[in-house]
């Protein structure tokens, strides 16, 4: 069976393991509405090579497939995103090319292919104790009152899925530096915005003025370039860093926490 | 004087359900460990995208939690044990009070009060949201407080391991759990006093569901190949609004329709169409949209329950009146002021996203999917004013000491759940199981400790030769081929048009393709992140759900919520008003199926109808003055 050229598509993907890293070429055909995800799950089913040999099929991490996990975070082209909104016919429409490249996160360590372990990020919540210091699930009575610019504000800080694009496009974030990373920092900020959470705030900030925290920010801006949900992640490390100095001198002069 | 041994208890997946059983377990002086196929913070429940329901009457509404449950009990067809719906709707105030301590970011008013919108099923302003995207919000509020428990040492995580197997003792008794790391297949055993499973519903063996990935129902169909009862299988809820895409079915909420959103195709007055009330009628005028639901449910119009908008829908495209010849049909907010659009973004971003068409200036199109399970694991629910409340334990199944809650168990929602229930029933069920299962850790004989070795090792040793099986099977299947057939008949027979003929069908099929299932042949050896084995192993599981799903689809002959049946098209009290449970026997080919009573002490059965809109005051009866909520 012959495949028509101007109907098909080549993936090429960054396959493997730590220090075994290769390309693998595949062929598939074209259709209107195919994402990464489900020229993926083609291969799956079917893993046989651009050569036409019979390969292993390809690994990656997925879930929701509706953008709001942050499961299915790679490179498409070099830019980190979620792939399961990355549509096959607008990268060949932008670029005017057939072949579209998929590679795993570099800031991760690698387990398989596409599939990169993020536990790091949630390491990082627990350094910045991003939550709130409820005294229990019981009923308590009810929490402050917000109003609507507020909860809006809160809501936008609070859809962060820890996908990690953030990290992975941050020249600061490597093998050699200690960088927690703009998401933990921005979710720092969403809990000292919270009415019950900024009594605690001092304790997200400290963790902060340590080594890897808010300083080590070089101000690339890329991070809020490639947020998939358009987290004004900037803003949040330029306010965190203000806020973290104020605590800074606090501590100095041992003045008690606010 | 020693310190108080506490107790360890496994909870098994970490969406919304498993979440709220760690943080009660965690304040009752337990110690958890957490098992989930991926972080929890990335599971299912964040694609719940409309709200949760509470009755708390912000609107002026004379609502109540009592009308809250009058109107699950009616959504869900009569079909649910009433007392745990009144309880759950009973704590829903707190619930909310709760999550909103946790920092959830409600919605306000401008006021600042938590606002609340309408959903399907009801006449009342009910559903708090969080943007459109409320079941992410509850579930981080969730996840941050069960961190801070694991950074003070109580919570265990072990994400990116998957269940397999329960470990029973000779008595009978849950004490641990077989799982596999999914990162290099690795077998290992957790000892516990108690388990709880909180692992979602099997949307996926339908393939094309609006579920997650992960959601392949397969941690319950492995509990009962162990002797789990599964109740009312049978009942699948479709979801009428989806985006029909390659690799899933993106559901659009039901929240477009709640903040004015309208259902049409163009109409044909040449055709013909059956309305509710029996009359035959033309289906609209030429060329002008024709708003179907809104005709022929003039009271909850676009706002019908689940089952019911579904079926229209395709009774529309059966009438070749689908939006360009296809099984589709125009889902419409264009109309609506931006302030409402505002409020869906969340939604309308994920349609702009997938189809690359802008809602907010064309109608979206749309077609039901697979979406819910109401049935599930049976659990027990001794009520507050039962004699032996307190010698049996609530959410617990058959297999004492092994809990279950969430999607997972079959409990709130009848034969059909209402829009917005499934978040509050998650919860709740995770509370009470905090609860009950602290208390029956209290009140054991014997600790895990005290169990012998052999016995964790002898669970071990099975499934270490199940792996070894697997890897070597060497037939021509393709698993991912089988998974595809079997979802396609699924689809087509066990959904929303139900006949005999065709169920008999595919009870054979189902089976056909399990004998096929042993002709596999992985397509990868490797033990580092292997997905077609943790696939194929998964899906020996599915198969029995999908026997027990259109088993008990097959035999019960009447309508009744989202089961349908052209053949038997009325609800059949005197003889269906009953639970359908399954149970396995390994020298049988198909699920033994056997029946139980439904708890109807609050109310009586009244006409499932939403042609007319009216607002009652119910009473329910026997409601018990000792209800102590979990919160």
């Amino acid at each position: 069976m012959s495949i028509d050229k101007e109907k098909t598509y080549t993936l090429k993907i960054l396959r493997g393991v730590s220090g075994n890293q290769y390309y693998e070429e595949f062929e598939l055909p074209r259709q209107s509405n195919a994402n990464v995800i489900s020229a993926l799950m083609d291969i799956q089913k079917n893993p046989i090579n651009k050569q036409g040999k019979k390969t292993t099929p390809v690994v990656w991490e997925q879930g929701c497939l509706e953008e709001v996990c942050g499961s299915c975070s790679m490179l498409v082209n070099g830019i980190p995103r979620q792939s399961c909104t990355a549509l096959i016919e607008p990268y060949i429409q932008a670029t005017k090319s057939t072949t579209i490249t998929l590679a795993p996160f570099t800031k991760f360590p690698l387990i398989r292919d596409l599939f990169v372990d993020r536990t790091k990020m949630f390491d990082a919540l627990k350094k910045v104790r991003a939550w709130i210091e409820v005294d229990g699930t019981y009923d308590i009575g009810t929490a402050p009152k917000i109003g609507p610019e507020v909860q809006e504000a809160l809501y936008v800080l609070s859809t962060c899925m820890t996908c990690g694009c953030c990290s992975e496009s941050c020249p600061q974030t490597n093998n050699r530096s200690k960088f927690i990373g703009p998401a933990a920092i921005s979710q720092a900020r969403l809990f000292n915005s919270n009415p019950i959470g900024k009594f605690t705030k001092s304790k997200r900030l400290r963790p902060l003025l340590e080594e890897g925290g808010v300083s080590d920010c070089g101000n690339a801006q890329n991070c809020v370039k490639v947020c998939p949900k358009g987290i004004p992640l900037t803003e949040s490390i330029a306010l965190i860093g203000r806020e973290a100095t104020k605590q800074a001198l606090r501590d100095i002069f041992g003045l008690a926490d606010k | 004087m020693t310190k108080k041994r506490m107790p360890t208890v496994i909870v098994v997946g970490g969406g919304l359900a498993g979440l709220s059983a760690v943080i009660k377990l965690c304040e009752n002086g337990c110690k958890v460990k957490l098992v989930s196929l991926t972080n929890a913070r990335r599971s299912h429940s964040v694609c719940a995208q409309g709200g949760i329901n509470i009755a708390i009457n912000l609107k002026n509404e004379d609502d109540s939690p009592i009308i809250h449950a009058y109107d699950t009990i009616k959504g869900g067809d009569f079909l649910a044990n009433q007392p745990p719906i009144l309880e759950m709707c009973m704590a829903g105030p707190a619930i909310l009070r709760m999550l909103d301590r946790f920092g959830c970011p409600f919605n306000r008013t401008n006021e600042g009060n938590i606002d609340f919108r309408r959903f399907g099923g009801t006449l009342y302003h009910r559903t708090a949201f969080c943007g459109a995207s409320t079941g992410q919000q509850l579930m981080y509020s969730l996840d941050e407080q069960a961190r801070r428990y694991e950074v003070q040492g109580l919570v265990e995580r072990f994400e990116n391991h998957e269940f397999l197997r329960l470990i029973k003792d000779e008595d009978g008794i849950a004490r641990g759990i077989v799982l596999h790391n999914l990162f290099d297949l690795k077998l290992q055993t957790l000892k516990a006093d108690a388990v709880v499973v909180a692992t979602g519903g099997p949307g996926v063996l339908f393939k094309w569901s609006t579920n997650s990935t992960f959601c392949t129902g397969a941690a319950n169909g492995r509990l009962y190949m162990q002797g789990m009862k599964y109740a009312n299988g049978e009942f699948i809820q479709i979801h009428p609004t989806s985006i029909p895409g390659l690799d899933k079915m993106r559901l659009i909420s039901e929240s477009s329709r709640g903040e004015g959103g309208r259902v049409w195709v163009y109409g044909n007055s040449n055709k013909k169409i059956t309305f509710p009330d029996g009359s035959i009628r033309p289906c609209g005028v030429t060329g002008e949209p024709w708003y179907f639901l809104e005709e022929m449910y003039p009271a909850f119009g676009n706002l019908v329950p689940r089952d019911i908008g579904a079926r229209e829908v395709l009774n529309v495209c059966n009438q070749g009146l689908g939006v360009d010849g296809k099984d589709q049909v125009f889902l419409d907010v264009s109309h609506l002021p931006k302030e409402k659009q505002y409020k869906l973004e969340a939604v309308l971003d994920i349609y702009q996203k997938f189809t690359g068409v802008d809602p907010r200036k064309m109608p979206m199109k749309i077609f039901p999917a697979v979406h819910y399970s109401m049935g599930g694991a049976w659990v027990d629910w001794p009520a507050a004013d039962d004699p032996d409340r307190m010698q049996r334990f609530r959410q617990m199944t058959n297999l004492p000491g092994c809990f279950n809650i969430g999607e997972s168990d079959y409990q709130f929602h009848g034969a059909n759940r209402l829009g917005a229930n499934s978040l509050l029933s998650c919860i709740f069920s995770g509370l009470v199981a905090g609860e009950e299962v602290a208390r029956y850790c209290e009140g054991l004989d014997k600790t895990y400790e005290d169990i012998q070795e052999n016995i964790f090792s002898d669970s071990l040793a099975k499934e270490v030769k199940l792996q070894d099986e697997l890897f070597n099977k060497k037939g021509k299947e393709n698993i991912h081929e089988l998974h595809e057939e079997l979802a396609r008949w699924m689809v087509k027979n066990v959904t929303v048009d139900r006949n005999n003929k065709d169920l008999a069908l595919t009870l054979d099929k189902i089976k056909e393709i399990k004998e096929r299932y042993e002709n596999i042949e992985l397509s990868d050896n490797s033990k580092v992140l292997n997905q077609t084995y943790v696939f194929a192993h998964q899906f020996k599981a599915m198969l029995e759900l999908a026997l027990i799903i259109t088993k008990g689809a097959l035999l019960r002959n009447e309508f009744r919520g989202a089961h349908f049946k052209s053949e038997f098209p009325e609800r059949d009290d005197k003889n269906w008003l009953k639970t359908t449970i399954a149970t396995y026997d390994e020298s049988k080919d198909e699920p033994v199926i056997s029946y139980e009573p439904v708890d109807l002490r609050h109310l009586d059965p009244v006409l499932r109808d939403y042609t007319k809109a009216k607002k009652v005051q119910p009473e329910l009866k026997n409601v018990p003055n000792n209800i102590k909520l979990p919160l």
